[in-house]
This record gives C-alpha cells, sequence and structure tokens, in this order.
C-alpha cells in the first residue's frame, strides 16, 4: 500500500471512444479504455491466458476481447466473461483531472 | 455394463470443451470423457511453437486441468481407445472389453497426421517425424538441435511454423512442398509471398514444385531424394502434408461419411443420437450457401464443442460461426476469417509498418472472408472483419483499401442499413 502511487499516463483525447490503448511504466505494462459513454478504466496490459497485449483486442460494449485466442473480459471489474480466459484481470483505479488521465498503481 | 450419459470419445480440445458446456447448460446427470491419450485435455496449437522453443521441460497447456474435470463431475478415462459402436444396444466398446452405455454419444476422434507413402520411405518409414500429440512434439524437440539439417515435407501451417521453431533454434532448414508456393489453401498468394518472403530472411531454403522421390537411411540421417532429382542429406525428416479425419469408429459403425463425419447443421450425424464435432466432422455452413466445410483449427474446436453439447441436450440451432484461424512464425500474426476461397476478387489494405490486410469479395459483392499479417495489431482489424462477414455485408471495395476509414465505422453503418433482430 505505501507504494501506491498516481501516475499521469495519457490525455484523454488519446483514446478514441470504444477504444483501448497500451501504456508501460516502468517494467509493467498496462491497458487503458475508453467506453462508449466516455468513462475510462485500467487494467493489467496483459492477457491472463498467455502474454498477449490487450490494447492489440477489441473493445465490445463493456468488455475487451483478446486478440490471440478471443477470450474476453469486463474490463471495468476485470472479470473473465468468455474462455479459454478463467483468471480475473487486475483492474486500477483511473481519475480524469482536466483531460489527463492518472491511473493509481502500487 | 456403465451407465454413461452423454458419452464423449476424444479428449481433445472438442471433447473437453463440449463436457464442460454440457455442465454449465444444465445437464446433472452422468458425463464420461473417454480419450486415448495419457494426458488430460491440453492445447495442441503451443506444440509447433513453444512446446519446441521453451526452455527447459515443455508442460502442457491443460484446457481442463484433472481437477476442473472432477469439480464439474466428469468422469474422465485415459489411455482407453474406443474401437466399436453398438448401436443397437447405445453403447461403445472400449479396446480392453468395457461396454459404455449412452444416452447421447459425441464424437470428437480429432484428426491425425497423413503419412507418407511408405514405398517412398526408407524401410519402413522408420524415423520421419509428424507432430500432432504433446508425445510427438516431445521427440521432435530432442532433434532440434543446433546445427542439424531439418527436411520439412510440406508447405502447410504445420511446417512452416516448425521451420519457424527451427531455425530460431539454429537448424538449418529446408522445406519441400509440391505446389508452385507454400500455402496452397486458405490464404491468398499475396499473403503467401509474405510468409515466404520471412522465412527466406531467416535462412529457411525451398524445394517447390517438388515431392518426395525416395529415401535412404544414411548414418544417423537420410538421404532425401526430391521427384526433380536433387538429393538432400538431412538428420531429421518432419513432414507435415495435412491430416485425414479420424472416421473408423462412425464408419464401422454405418454412419454417413463425407470428407470426416457428415453431420446435419445441428452436428448431428446420420444417427440421431449420435453427434460428431471439431476436426473429425464435415458440416453444411449456413454463411456459404450450406456448403459442406470440414475445419482443422482451434476456434472452430471450442465453438462446435460449445454448440453440439446444446444439439446434444436437444437446441434445434445451427452451427454458423465464422471460420477463424491464426498462425504464428518468428514476429508475424496471421489471421484469417472466413473462407478465402470463396471470394472472386481480394481488395488490399495496407497498413504500413503494422503489416496487410486482405478482403475477399464473393460475386454478388459479398465480403466472405479477411485475412491478415504483421504486427499483432492486425487481429483488432480481422476481428472487426469478421462482425461485416458475419452480418453478409457488402462494403464498398474503396472503403475496404482505404486505411483511413477504420472497420469498425463501416460496421456501424452496416448495422444502421440492416438491423438484426
Ligand atoms: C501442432 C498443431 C498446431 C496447431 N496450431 C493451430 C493454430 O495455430 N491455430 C489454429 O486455429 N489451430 C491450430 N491447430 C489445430 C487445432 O489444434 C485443432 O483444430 C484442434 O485440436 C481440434 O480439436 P479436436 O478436439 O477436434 O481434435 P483433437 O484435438 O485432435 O482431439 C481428438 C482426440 O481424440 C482422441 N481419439 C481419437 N480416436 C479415439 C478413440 N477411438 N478412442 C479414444 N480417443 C480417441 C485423440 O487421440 C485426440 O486426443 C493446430 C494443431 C496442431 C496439431
Ligand atoms: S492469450 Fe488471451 S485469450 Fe489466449
Amino acid at each position: 500500500m505505501a507504494n501506491e502511487q498516481w501516475i499521469a499516463a495519457c490525455e484523454a483525447e488519446e483514446i478514441e471512444e470504444e477504444d483501448v490503448i497500451r501504456f508501460d511504466h516502468g517494467d509493467r505494462t498496462f491497458a487503458l479504455y475508453r467506453s462508449a459513454d466516455d468513462q475510462y478504466y485500467a487494467t493489467d496490459g496483459y492477457c491472463t491466458h498467455e502474454r498477449f497485449h490487450l490494447a492489440d483486442g477489441l473493445v465490445i460494449g463493456r468488455q475487451i476481447e483478446c486478440p490471440k485466442h478471443n477470450g474476453r473480459f469486463d474490463y471495468a471489474t476485470g472479470e473473465a466473461k468468455r474462455a479459454p480466459v478463467c483468471v480475473a484481470l487486475r483492474t486500477y483505479p483511473v481519475k480524469n483531472d482536466a483531460g489527463t488521465i492518472w491511473i493509481k498503481i502500487d | 455394463m456403465t451407465e454413461c450419459g452423454m458419452l464423449i470419445i476424444g479428449a481433445g480440445e472438442t471433447g473437453a470443451r463440449a463436457a464442460g458446456e454440457l455442465r454449465d447448460r444444465g445437464w446433472t446427470g452422468n458425463i464420461t470423457l473417454v480419450g486415448e491419450e495419457a494426458l488430460a485435455p491440453y492445447e495442441r496449437p503451443p506444440l509447433s511453437k513453444r512446446a519446441l522453443l521453451e526452455a527447459g521441460d515443455p508442460e502442457p497447456a491443460f484446457i481442463q486441468g484433472r481437477e476442473r474435470l472432477e469439480a464439474l463431475n466428469i468422469r474422465f478415462m485415459k489411455e482407453r481407445r474406443a474401437i466399436a459402436i453398438e448401436r443397437d444396444e447405445h453403447a461403445v466398446r472400449l479396446e480392453d472389453g468395457t461396454l459404455l452405455r449412452y444416452e447421447r454419444l459425441l464424437l470428437a476422434t480429432g484428426a491425425r497426421p497423413r503419412r507418407l507413402p511408405s514405398e517412398r520411405l526408407a524401410s519402413d518409414g522408420a524415423g520421419v517425424l509428424y507432430l500432432r500429440s504433446f508425445a510427438d512434439a516431445l521427440t521432435l524437440r530432442g532433434r532440434l538441435r543446433p546445427g542439424r539439417r531439418i527436411a520439412i515435407v510440406g508447405g502447410g501451417f504445420i511446417g512452416l511454423e516448425v521451420a519457424a521453431s527451427a531455425r530460431e533454434l539454429g537448424c538449418e532448414v529446408a522445406v519441400i512442398e509440391a505446389g508452385p508456393r507454400i500455402l496452397m489453401r486458405g490464404v491468398p498468394e499475396a499473403l503467401a509471398a509474405v510468409v515466404d518472403a520471412r522465412h527466406r530472411a531467416a535462412g529457411v531454403s525451398f524445394k517447390l514444385g517438388a515431392g518426395i522421390g525416395g529415401m535412404t537411411r544414411e548414418g544417423g540421417g537420410f538421404r532425401v531424394r526430391l521427384t526433380d532429382g536433387e538429393v538432400l542429406t538431412c538428420d531429421a525428416v518432419v513432414a507435415g502434408i495435412g491430416a485425414m479425419p479420424a472416421t473408423e469408429l462412425a464408419a464401422d459403425a454405418g454412419l454417413a461419411l463425407d470428407n470426416g463425419i457428415c453431420t446435419d447443421e445441428r452436428l448431428a450425424t446420420s444417427d440421431p443420437d449420435i453427434f460428431a464435432a471439431g476436426d473429425c466432422c464435415s458440416f453444411p455452413h449456413p454463411l456459404y450457401d450450406g456448403k459442406r466445410l470440414r475445419l482443422e483449427a482451434w476456434r472452430n474446436a471450442q465453438d462446435q464443442g460449445a454448440h453440439v453439447a446444446g444439439s446434444m441436450l436437444g437446441a434445434g440451432e445451427a452451427y454458423g460461426s465464422v471460420p477463424w484461424f491464426w498462425s504464428d512464425q518468428y514476429d508475424l500474426t496471421l489471421q484469417v476469417a472466413g473462407l478465402p476461397d470463396a471470394g472472386t476478387t481480394t481488395v488490399r489494405r495496407s497498413l504500413g509498418e503494422k503489416g496487410s490486410l486482405f478482403f475477399h469479395l464473393a460475386g454478388d459483392g459479398r465480403l466472405v472472408a479477411a485475412s491478415g499479417i504483421g504486427h499483432p495489431a492486425v487481429a483488432k482489424e480481422i476481428r472487426l472483419a469478421e462482425m461485416l462477414i458475419e452480418r453478409r455485408a457488402v462494403p464498398d471495395p474503396l472503403a475496404l483499401s482505404n486505411p483511413e476509414l477504420s472497420l469498425r465505422s463501416l460496421l456501424k453503418n452496416e448495422t444502421r442499413e440492416t438491423p438484426r433482430l
């Protein structure tokens, strides 16, 4: 907990509506999402099935579909939604501060 | 006689998925999964990729481990081979004589590598390697040492993935392909050319338009004579010349066959209590005018496994997922959605450094397939194209070729014009 910090990840308009981008920080990688109703979310960048970047996948409604085998997660809660993924995805708090997207990591 | 309820023969991708899905759909009776292999169900795609490359002892990628099968109360019988279906008794006979009675039977027996004709092989063909099972991958792995000369027969996906892995491990690799180019089936020539160039850049040599004329043992390796007279010496021969559906059980029981076990659109065979799914079956595809297809692809195995579980429980829906597969070679991602061979014209969209997309249109302008090669980001585009294919879209070819126009916007227009209920 002690190492928790807010990090400025990108500008809000860098992510298109209903889309996802990749954000690397140190040796970690994250996926940042913007939903159709303009909310922002963040999860771990790699799929929990194999090490593939979810940012190369497709946002469909509230879900991200992995580009590799089309497993799906709810990107707001991290919940695994479709085989072959069965392990949930870690999510991170996000805030939009005057057009800058911040993510809280530890 | 053991009462098995829902009995599944073949514990591969399809069988495992169907077993889990039967539970998920609320079947509370017995489910029995019978497989001839020694392992719990595992994924085959890594066998030509990670399982060959990974340092240390490779582990199979299990689909449903023992714990999960137990948690779902699925009876899993490994290392048991089914040898006959006694249709009159609603039972399957195993090699050890056990009779398993079923209410509904699923044949998910997959496919087996096509063998090189034995008269062209050294003695009994001993030593030619094939790749289908985890055990095959372990054997092959042992031969792929740096500096070894590996001859690969067949320029299809399995052969090329093994070629890429072998090069990455420092082997000398020659691919022998009887056709005029690699990847003759299911991908456009322009895409095959990208794959060809990538292999050549990695140092793979190709012998195209040449078959195997004969083979003799020499030292610990082989002398391979090609039909054009050329002779290759190598330490190992790997054949990836296609697969044959495992149909013996169905054939002996008198079920209809047609390039695999013949099913209707629900995946029922000619016996209403027996179903078939995955690599072993052929089925009429509603998106392609009911054309009968047999697919050998991972997602089809998954999707048919799930679908057939519903059919076994009485559902009446037709199976109609868009065919889709991927291949990984070196750093290249290749994906194909739909049936490129059903198209008459091809439109290319360049994604610059990220690769290329090809859209395949039928005579009436309908999008019937899309294929992509390059960076993993092509996957997103192919997924959108797949949705267009599913909706039987007739997109403007100019829009398809224009990288400035997102496929998502085409899809949105499509949805507006043809609302789906
Ligand atoms: C090396 C390799 C790489 C691949 N890579 C890709 C890829 O990158 N992308 C892709 O889309 N697809 C790929 N595939 C294809 C994909 O793995 C198959 O489509 C899928 O495994 C088919 O599943 P299935 O359950 O129908 O058959 P299988 O997985 O073959 O399972 C059938 C099982 O039934 C057993 N069986 C057969 N007869 C009997 C019997 N009489 N009694 C008991 N058991 C029996 C078999 O031993 C086997 O275990 C690859 C396949 C291989 C072999
Ligand atoms: S890597 Fe994501 S579903 Fe397999």
